[in-house]
């Protein structure tokens, strides 16, 4: 198909949606990542059964936390789509990067911190 | 178990205000099963308040840790050559790990980070609910095992009283009224003749009405 999406998308392969954690995302926003999209199959086609719905809600947990600690919600979002679904993805991708790119850069990399 | 709850952010935020090097401590038990306090969580935590400070200018060094158990001398050894070099411990535990946290390490400052709400059971998976308030003289065989003086809002020793309606609390229509609990299980027990024995008000000195309660085994004491 040979459909362009965002070079600045680093795709992580995980086994299962589900296999995700709040730990994981929180990390990357520790370590400056803008935005993280997660990306799990159509719901109720799950391989596991449910390992999507748990990431939707696991989701909306991240949500919450990143907001408590200063992160606006809408730098994560969970899309449900198919392997089959190349020109979704690519819209997706396109779509999620404006929405960071319009949100500007993690507050974390604004200021200049002393580690160590 | 001891449920507990994990205390709002800006509350944590704001206790920890002065402090730039802290250890957050989890425990093992009770609160590692209710999801609020165990390594998970203090990862969780530790991250969020490393984000913030970061996004505020403001480092800060955490240094997460779960022992076993906090309200244990032997476990909290485990932290002897550590703790010195933090300015503070915000600690995960229940109230009673909390305070022998500080009680063991009088000399660092101690902080909570969970409110300990209820000793009660996992109904399902995310879901827990109280089911004892240690009175200290238990009447679970005079009550079919249900205990009316945590489940029923008033506590009251014969009821149900006039708030319960089909079965229901009437401070919440969700919570089951125990009484109505109570009788059901005398009834599928063919036990009704035990309802009508009137229970004697209860002597509360053995609750924490008699003030804080200790235990003493000589016979274990080393």
């Amino acid at each position: 198909m040979r459909l362009s999406y965002p070079a600045n998308i680093k795709i992580i392969r995980i086994p299962c949606s589900g296999r995700m954690d709040v730990i994981h995302i929180l990390k990357a926003f520790e370590g400056g990542i803008d935005g993280v999209c997660i990306v799990g199959c159509m719901e109720g086609d799950c391989h596991y059964l449910t390992g999507n719905l748990r990431a939707k809600k696991r989701v909306e947990y991240l949500k919450k936390l990143l907001y408590e600690a200063g992160i606006e919600a809408e730098r994560v979002a969970m899309f449900n789509v198919s392997s089959s679904e190349g020109i979704k993805f690519a819209e997706i991708a396109r779509g999620f990067t404006e929405t960071i790119r319009a949100l500007g850069p993690n507050p974390v990399k604004l200021k200049k911190h002393k580690e160590g | 178990m001891i449920v507990a709850e994990r205390k709002p952010f800006q509350e944590i935020e704001k206790m920890l205000e002065p402090y730039s090097k802290i250890m957050i401590l989890g425990c093992n038990e009770c609160v590692t099963v209710c999801a609020t306090g165990g390594a998970k969580e203090v990862a969780i935590l530790a991250s969020q308040l490393r984000i913030r400070r970061k996004s505020k200018d403001r480092y800060i060094e955490i240094y997460e840790k779960t022992i076993e158990r906090q309200c244990d001398r032997e476990y909290l050894e485990e932290i002897k050559d550590t703790i010195d070099g933090y300015e503070a411990v915000l600690s995960l535990a229940c109230g009673c790990g909390i305070q022998f946290l500080g009680e063991v390490y009088e000399y660092i400052t101690v902080l909570p980070g969970v409110n300990t709400t209820f000793m009660g059971v996992t109904e399902r998976h995310g879901f827990w609910t109280e089911r004892c308030q240690g009175c200290g003289n238990c009447i679970l065989d005079k009550t079919m095992g249900i205990c009316p003086i945590t489940r029923c809002a008033k506590a009251i020793m014969n009821g149900p009283c006039g708030g319960s309606q089909d079965g229901r609390c009437e401070i919440d229509r969700n919570t089951p009224c125990a009484w109505n609990l109570i009788i059901d299980r005398y009834k599928n027990k063919g036990m009704m003749d035990r309802y009508m024995e009137i229970m004697p008000p209860k002597d509360w000195s053995t609750a924490r009405d008699g003030g804080p309660r200790k235990m003493q085994r000589e016979d274990l004491e080393i």
